[in-house]
């Protein structure tokens, strides 16, 4: 057995790096305040976001969003399903500041109303995403070996899939349609990018020193894995669901123009897009306010993406 | 290399055969029963239905009929449109102006990507910078159908600089506004994609030792940025066909294009479920393809990939 005492190179695990005592000022080494607990990574990420307006920007409109979703009757009085049809493609009125569509519905009030479908569906579909991504992802990477294979290759499949065209064939199938049907469809083909970046996640966390310490204390290895594995590898799950959350939207605003989406009785913003969309060269301003308010949710979400990422990211924070 | 590539053959075939399975038991499970719906109102003699189901196999397991779907996959037979038309003829007639439609799109996005990404990750923290990263966002965040109605409406009617629709056989001219707003999207994508990478090579080890051995500045640029800053982008635009493919269905259907999008988007309207089905089935295939070959082609760009 060769004699390891002298090796240059330390073993893994052991290799810990001590800065030579002449470059850290023991000044510095003093200030530091031992009785506190070390700065967490969401913790830092806050102390970072919350001078980037951005994230105030983005804050602000979802938070506007879903007041609209769950209580639009707190902008307008109008309802979004009683048209006349003798207004049919009015300009602005009192009390109707967009005008009427070519039903003769106020357009403003369904673009309130029409917050509820889209938010149902993003929403709906993300938590489904997340849950069926994490259980698989981490499953794989957690328990490794045959069990991740078989895991992956059934990702795999999947993901060969383009799921918006995947999503067209599903919805022009079937004949019920709603929030939480067009939702399922969604998510089905929806949950690889969320199992594969779990499955990294886990990988990189699964061989750290405070689980083997859990190991070693006698915990059982699901406990393990939801206690301090999954939360030690959620920052990245929690950014790209907060950006597919966007995607989702902007995919049912797709599947409701192509009219397979919701039912035409659901106030939509997709869905009006449509009807829009067959009066565009004589009234082509009625499409602007559902496109407008559809790219703003969007834009909100995915910009809250953006910035969390960017404050979680230690790389970009140094810089 | 031969090894990477066999390798890499091995594993689309279960994904292949998964992908066609599952979108063909979807279709297998579908509600109604569509020799049933032939005969309309009156029915079926029971002589004639027996002869339709043992046509189409009908009569078999679903397994059975699984391979006989795929059978007809591998030797272009798969099927007629309700109006009679094989599928095979359809595609082939509608193939031709996709693929241009599409090739033009991934030209307008890839050279704009990388060329706005660039630009934006040298003068990172710029004004520049930020200005094109909040713009992408929103290209993001506006549906493809959105940005189509958008530029018809006022580059099309009201500017009248370019055709409105493209009709039988169209040239470069009529596809230049779809293709632009096919690549919307991913031309957003691509640039944050270049931009970050760009701002990681930078200030990479390599660029400094570049700098210091006096090599000119656009030759650092060039041989040293931004050839590494481009494997990423070669990844994305695999996965991005299939972006372009469901991307295709609307904004072929939005500017009336004869390609398989529009084609697809027609029998979506006209609630032709065989020709949906077989037509996606179609792009999934090609999609699976068009990655494998991606795939292959980025072995050949970087060789760190091929002894991983």
């Amino acid at each position: 057995m060769p004699d390891n005492r002298y090796e240059k190179t330390p073993r893994p695990g052991q290799e810990h790096f001590v800065a030579p005592p002449e470059d850290v000022r023991v000044g510095v080494v003093d200030a530091v305040d031992t009785s506190e607990a070390p700065s967490s990574l969401w913790g830092d990420a806050w102390r970072d976001m919350r001078h980037r307006p951005l994230f105030w920007a983005s804050a602000v409109l979802i938070l506007f969003v879903v007041l609209m979703a769950t209580v639009p009757s707190l902008f307008t009085s109008t309802s979004p399903t009683e048209c006349h049809l003798e207004e049919s493609l009015g300009g602005p009125a009192a009390g109707h500041i967009f005008g009427f569509d070519k039903q003769g519905c106020d357009i403003y009030a369904r673009a309130i109303y029409g917050a509820r479908a889209s938010v149902t569906v993003g929403v709906l579909s993300t938590v489904f995403v997340v849950v069926v991504g994490t259980i698989i992802g981490s499953i794989a990477g957690y328990f490794g070996g045959l069990l991740d294979t078989l895991l992956s290759r059934f990702t795999d499949i999947f993901f060969a899939v383009p799921f918006v065209l995947a999503a067209i064939v599903i919805m022009s199938l079937l004949q019920d349609r709603n929030e939480i049907v067009v939702a399922v469809v969604l998510a089905t083909f929806g949950w690889t990018s969320i199992a594969r970046i779990t499955r990294g996640a886990v990988l990189g966390v699964k061989n750290n020193e405070f689980i083997t310490a859990a190991k070693a204390l006698g915990m059982g290895r699901l406990a393990i894995l939801g206690k301090h594995v999954l939360p030690n590898a959620a920052a990245p799950i929690i950014v790209y669901a907060t950006v597919a959350l966007g995607t989702f939207i902007v995919a049912e605003a797709t599947l409701s123009f192509l009219g397979i989406g919701l039912p035409t009785s659901t106030v939509s913003w997709g869905g009006d897009l449509a009807k829009a969309q067959t009066s565009i060269r004589v009234a082509p301003e009625i499409m602007i306010y559902p496109a407008t308010a559809l790219a703003l949710t969007v834009l909100s979400f995915i910009m809250m993406g953006d910035v969390v990422r960017d404050a979680l990211d230690p790389k970009a924070r140094k810089r | 290399m031969l090894w990477y590539i066999g390798r890499r053959l091995l594993q689309v075939i279960p994904v292949f055969l998964g992908a066609t399975l599952l979108l063909y038991g979807l279709v297998f499970l579908r509600p109604g029963d569509p020799v049933a719906a032939l005969g309309g109102e009156r029915g079926l003699s029971p002589a004639a239905e027996l002869a339709i189901r043992e046509a189409y196999h009908l009569d078999q397991p679903f397994f059975m009929q699984y391979l006989y779907f795929l059978k007809g996959v591998f030797t272009f037979d798969m099927g007629v449109t309700f109006t009679g038309r094989p599928v095979v003829e359809v595609i082939a007639q509608a193939f031709p102006v996709t693929f241009q439609l599409a090739l033009m799109a991934i030209v307008i996005e890839t050279v704009f990507g990388i060329g706005f990404g660039l630009w934006a990750g040298v003068r990172k923290g710029k004004f520049f910078d930020s200005t094109v990263l909040l713009w992408s966002l929103v290209l993001i965040s506006v549906p493809t159908f959105v940005i189509g109605f958008v530029l018809q409406a006022v580059v099309g009617v009201q500017l009248g600089w370019l055709p409105i629709t493209a009709g039988r056989d169209p040239d470069v001219v009529s596809l230049l506004m779809p293709a632009v707003v096919l690549a919307t999207t991913s031309f957003a994508y691509i640039l944050r994609l270049t931009r970050t990478s760009v701002v990681e090579n930078i200030t990479a080890d390599f660029v400094r030792t570049a700098r210091a051995k006096g090599l000119p500045r656009n030759k650092i640029m060039t041989r040293h940025v931004l050839r590494n800053s481009l494997i990423p982008v070669v990844t994305f635009i695999g996965i991005d066909l299939g972006n372009l493919m469901a991307g295709s269905i609307v904004t072929e259907g939005i500017f009336n294009i004869n390609g398989v999008g529009g084609t697809l988007y027609q029998a979506i309207i006209r609630g032709e479920n065989v020709t949906v089905v077989s037509l996606a089935t179609v792009l999934v295939v090609v999609y699976i393809v068009a990655n494998l070959i991606v795939d292959v082609f980025y072995a050949v760009l970087d060789p760190r990939i091929r002894y991983a």
